[in-house]
């Protein structure tokens, strides 16, 4: 990561906004290697790489996605709950669409297509209507779900087309597809909004939506797009978890990944007030919670315990970015600005 | 925006344009109630009515402290791990333990205050979202009842079988479990709290404007300290109610409760930015659901998803509603100068 960038100064790097989420990730990594020694070991089998670390990259791969669109989103000042729902809906259609005897191309257009729909609808409710993003999302967050178990009349739709296998268990040039598409997708996004001035716009439009159009920027056309996008990546995620399983469960795919996303997009340093984003804090906010999951497990951990120690690491990384919080244990300038974004160094942003 | 300062000045009895949300669920509720008792038998009896009171209570109680938080601005996504571990809490107390009845019910309330009390804290002195802080009280709660038990523990205890087994008796044949009618009382203690006192007054106004309410000299943190605390004790009393309902205790117990609360909320009227909305609409909320639930399970062929995307639909009918009443006033407000 972009560590290099810190001032040479201990206070500057304790300040960089990414310094408590890379910390953490690094020390569950240690941890693990104490547990199981060849725990960072990648090695190459029948032409695959595998591997612990390949495979939190793996198990990863749909979360990353998700919190890709939501950092997006969640820059804009506005919040997808949806986007679970979007997973179960896509993996539906997709898998109703193979049973059915339906070609791949046709399968996949229609699930990516009715998830750029999904999206569309909450921009719209969030820019026309000028709903509250979160409840304009929880719309589609409550009936999503319905819709998927509509579309698979409540069963659980299970396909063997190794096709679409390849999308999420499948293997390319001896890396797991789903990381090399999780990886363009990355690349594309850090294009899209660090190179050309797409990324100062969604930045400007969640710092202020009113002064951004007065300003001649149209605000409305960007959130629509940034929820079009969230939709997107969530579709694209709900091809890859139905794929993996080669099933599409509408009641289970994709639960509870909203929050997980919105939960990644917080750990990478990204306020939930909307403004300045780190696509980079995000994927390791992403990042940190498969591990914790991995670590539970090769640790010896029961996994019933999970859940603690999830609420403990966000209440920890929360606590830590909070600047009232550090404010009162360094003592150092307590009138430090609010804005824990602000004080950290200045991100590249090209405009 | 009309506030603090209507509340004080008018009696909250008077019509006013606020209302019409509220007067929208009663109707919507009418006309639901309505449509099952044409299309169902034995559907438009009075007991069918009163069981809405008893298969929800536990919702109505959830729904009143979520209530209080929205009305803040905030909003409690731990209030359905807060009820199944309530419920698990009460099991293991007086079935494991074989402590008596009260004394487990008033540790689980003091828990439940507690554990909404620490989130209010956390949100107020560290300013850490309250989105996060009880998405991290929502993990926190549900893995501590996974870690106290994964597999259902049923309630053997003379205390609530009595409670659980009888019933208030109506006139007219008619019946109404203890559970209904302690979530009634909780309705109008809530209700005389938010409409009556100081308390009431701050939430409206912090609701209304944070920065504003501070100004005024009105404690703004800790108001939003005790609208947590008071969320966490009606989740923990919804989960002892819950418990009552089921004679059990479960780790996946009120799992997407929270949804089900915000969403009764909504329908009700209040208003998730904060500063408006009445409690008796959030409670016309839950009877909402419940009609919609209970139809289902008198039709048998409907399946069960049906549910969720007539919630959704509702939701986005109501939130359309609320759009056009506000964008109505602002125009209005706007005209004149």
């Amino acid at each position: 990561m972009n560590r290099a960038d810190a001032p040479s100064r201990h206070l500057g790097i304790l300040k960089h906004s990414l310094f408590w989420p890379v910390t953490v990730l690094i020390v569950m990594l240690l941890a693990n290697v104490i547990f199981t020694r060849d725990f960072l070991a990648i090695r190459i089998e029948q032409g695959h790489l595998y591997g612990s670390l390949i495979d939190i990259l793996l198990f990863g791969a749909p979360l990353i996605l998700v919190a890709l669109g939501m950092t997006m989103v969640i820059a804009t000042g506005g919040v997808d709950l949806s986007v679970g729902a979007t997973v179960a809906i896509s993996g539906a259609l997709a898998c109703d669409l193979i049973a059915k005897g339906h070609g791949l191309p046709v399968a996949i257009g229609a699930a990516i297509g009715a998830s750029l729909l999904l999206g569309l609808w909450n921009g719209l409710l969030v820019t026309r209507l000028g709903i509250q993003p979160i409840i304009a999302t929880l719309i589609l967050m409550v009936a999503g779900r319905g819709i998927a178990q509509l579309i698979t009349g409540g069963q659980i739709i299970t396909i063997n087309n190794q096709g679409y296998k390849l999308i999420g268990g499948g293997y390319w040039l001896g890396l797991p597809f789903a990381i090399i598409l999780v990886a363009v997708a990355l690349v594309v996004t850090v294009v899209l909004t660090r190179r050309t001035a797409l990324g100062l716009l969604i930045e400007s439009v969640g710092g202020n939506a009113q002064a951004s159009r007065l300003a001649g920027i149209r605000s409305s056309g960007l959130i629509v797009l940034a929820y079009v996008f969230c939709g997107l990546c969530a579709g694209v995620a709900g091809l890859m978890i139905s794929s993996n399983t080669l099933s599409a469960d509408g009641n289970n795919a994709g639960l509870w990944i909203e929050l997980d996303a919105i939960l990644a997009v917080v750990l990478g340093g990204t306020a939930l007030t909307g403004g300045r984003f780190s696509l980079a804090g995000t994927v390791l906010g992403a990042l940190i919670i498969q591990t914790l999951d991995t670590t539970i497990y090769t640790a010896g951990i029961p996994p019933r315990t999970t859940l603690v120690f999830s609420a403990a690491v966000v209440t920890i990384v929360c606590l830590l970015q909070s600047p009232a919080f550090r404010a009162r244990f360094t003592r150092k300038r307590p009138e430090r600005p609010a804005d824990p974004v602000s004080t950290g160094p200045k991100q590249e942003v090209t405009a | 925006m009309t506030t603090a300062a209507d509340v004080l000045r008018r009696s909250p009895v008077t019509p006013n344009r606020r209302h019409i949300p509220v007067f929208v669920t009663l109707g919507l509720l009418l006309l639901t109630f309505s449509i099952g008792s044409v299309r169902y038998e034995n559907f438009g009896t009075p007991q069918v009515f009163l069981d809405l009171f008893i298969d929800n209570a536990f919702l109505i109680v959830v729904a009143i402290g979520m209530t209080f938080v929205i009305l803040t601005g905030g909003i409690d996504l731990s209030v359905g791990s807060v009820v199944a571990l309530s419920g698990m809490l009460c099991a293991i107390g007086t079935s494991k333990l074989q402590l008596p009845a009260p004394l487990v019910i008033l540790f689980v309330l003091l828990v439940g205050t507690g554990f909404g009390a620490a989130m209010g804290y956390m949100i107020t002195a560290f300013q850490v979202q309250p989105f996060i802080t009880t998405l991290a009280g929502m993990f926190l709660a549900r893995g501590v009842c996974l870690t106290l038990s994964e597999n259902q523990i049923s309630i053997e205890n003379g205390f609530f079988d009595a409670v659980a087994l009888n019933s208030l008796r109506l006139p007219g044949g008619n019946r109404l479990s203890w559970g209904a009618v302690t979530a009634l009382i909780a309705v109008a203690v809530a209700i005389y709290v938010l409409q009556w006192t100081r308390l009431g007054r701050n939430v409206y106004a912090v609701g209304g404007s944070e920065q504003s309410a501070m100004l005024m000299g009105l404690p703004a943190g800790r108001t939003k300290i005790q609208v947590y605390a008071i969320s966490g004790f009606c989740s923990a009393l919804g989960g002892v109610l819950f418990a009552l309902y089921t004679l059990s205790g479960d780790p996946t117990h009120a799992v997407g409760m929270e949804l089900d609360a915000i969403a009764a909320v909504v329908i009700g009227g209040t208003v998730l930015t904060g500063g408006s909305g009445y409690l008796i609409g959030s409670v016309l909320g839950v009877l909402v659901l419940g009609v919609i639930k209970t139809i289902l399970s008198f039709d048998g062929t409907l399946s069960s998803w049906w549910t969720r995307i007539a919630i959704g639909v509702l939701l986005f009918g109501f939130i359309a509603l609320q759009r056009l009443i506000g964008a109505r006033r602002k125009s209005r407000r706007s005209a004149p100068s």
